[in-house]
């Protein structure tokens, strides 16, 4: 396992000019971690529908490059949606997986069957063009440019060490995170999208 | 005294309101019944179809899409519309963007008493989520495709096309 912070900085490296979304409790990490935020983008909103999200933004922007980091809290309540994406394939999507093993945020419950589940297998299976699996920094290091480098869709699975929140909600400290509409209209200025 | 039947829903009108209001997209499950409009649809060079595993997905995805430019429609059946209630509030009616559903009424029957739940809950459904909707029972009612897609975008908000009359594999002329 490694650390979801140490994770984002070494993406940061070979970001480029990268949609980046992120969701689950390692996603908060990237925030003081991008250098970009006006190409940063939170489409999140619904139980396990954050991937389903990033999906069409990437069929709606062929030529950039959608770049996503799920949870694997997420990703199972909406599994179907690895067929979903392998069907479309967008060859500018690069599917992160953030497996810690747990729902951090409500206490550090086990997600089911918690580490017995090859993800990178079932989104190979599914149809993903590409498919890797990291457990530790050092390889997911040497490993990220040929993974941004790869055709789409690819997906990436990480094992995460889990930043298990236990305090009462109204006592947790918050980063501040922007919101979702100002995530939109920043990022559709920054690519000159027009509403239809 | 004799009447007239009514015509038949189309797959063509369907697909020419979805032309004629600048769609981009459709975001759809297809079922038994909707299997000449998703030939049709796939058909159309102006048009993706993005097939779905799950309907809660394609409010989800419809959002991804409506953020980058495009002009998406959700294609389901009620019993999916149902199965979609997080993602229609946390994708469609909390984003305050326009969207027009067309979702198959399966159940619905003018005459008589109907007997599927799927039919029973599907106007309380939106009642609840406070969706305006129509209803296309004839090909004449295609227009209202159009009126659905004049008050999503003058509203900013998720407006359905219930469609009635199942579409039948028989009606393609």
């Amino acid at each position: 396992m490694f650390d979801s912070a140490d994770m984002f900085r070494a993406f940061n490296q070979h970001r480029g000019k990268s949609i980046v979304l992120v969701t689950g409790t390692c996603g908060r990490d990237w925030r003081g971690i991008s250098e970009d935020e006006k190409r940063d983008l939170t489409l999140q909103g619904a139980m396990g529908q954050t991937n389903s999200a990033a999906l069409g933004f990437a069929l709606s922007q062929p030529d950039e490059k959608v770049v996503l980091f799920d949870s694997e809290g997420c990703l199972q309540m909406n599994m179907g949606i690895l067929g979903t994406i392998a069907g479309m394939k967008p060859k500018n999507f690069v599917h992160f997986l953030m497996d810690n093993g747990v729902y951090a945020t409500t206490g550090g419950q086990p997600t089911p069957n918690s580490g017995n589940i090859n993800f990178a297998g079932m989104a190979n299976e599914a149809g993903y063009t590409s498919t890797f699996s990291f457990d530790n920094l050092e390889d997911f290091a040497d490993s990220i440019e040929q993974v941004m480098e790869a055709e789409g869709p690819v997906f990436v699975a990480m094992k995460m060490i889990p930043k298990v929140e236990n305090e009462p909600i109204g006592r947790r400290v918050r980063n501040p995170q922007r919101g979702r509409a100002e995530t939109i209209k920043v990022m559709q200025e920054e690519l000159g999208i027009k509403m239809a | 005294m004799v009447q007239q039947q009514a015509a038949l829903l189309k797959p063509e009108s369907l697909v020419s309101e979805f032309k004629k209001n600048g769609v981009t997209h459709i975001v759809t499950i297809p079922d038994s019944e909707t299997n000449y409009l998703y030939e049709l649809m796939k058909e159309q060079p102006w048009l993706e179809v993005v097939p779905t595993s799950r309907e809660g997905e394609t409010f989800a995805i419809a959002l991804g899409l409506i953020v980058g430019g495009k002009v998406p429609v959700c294609v389901i059946q009620n019993t999916g519309m149902m199965e979609s209630g997080d993602s229609i509030r946390g994708m469609s009616l909390d984003a305050n963007f326009p969207l027009v559903m067309l979702i198959g009424y399966r159940g619905w029957t003018r005459h008589g008493i109907i007997t599927d739940s799927a039919a029973k809950y599907t106007e309380t459904f939106l009642h609840a989520m406070g969706i305006n909707y129509y209803l296309l029972e004839t090909d004449d009612d295609a227009t209202r495709i159009s009126v659905a897609f004049e008050e999503a975008r003058k509203n900013s908000c998720p407006v359905a096309v219930l469609v009635g009359d199942e579409y039948h594999g028989f009606n393609r002329e």
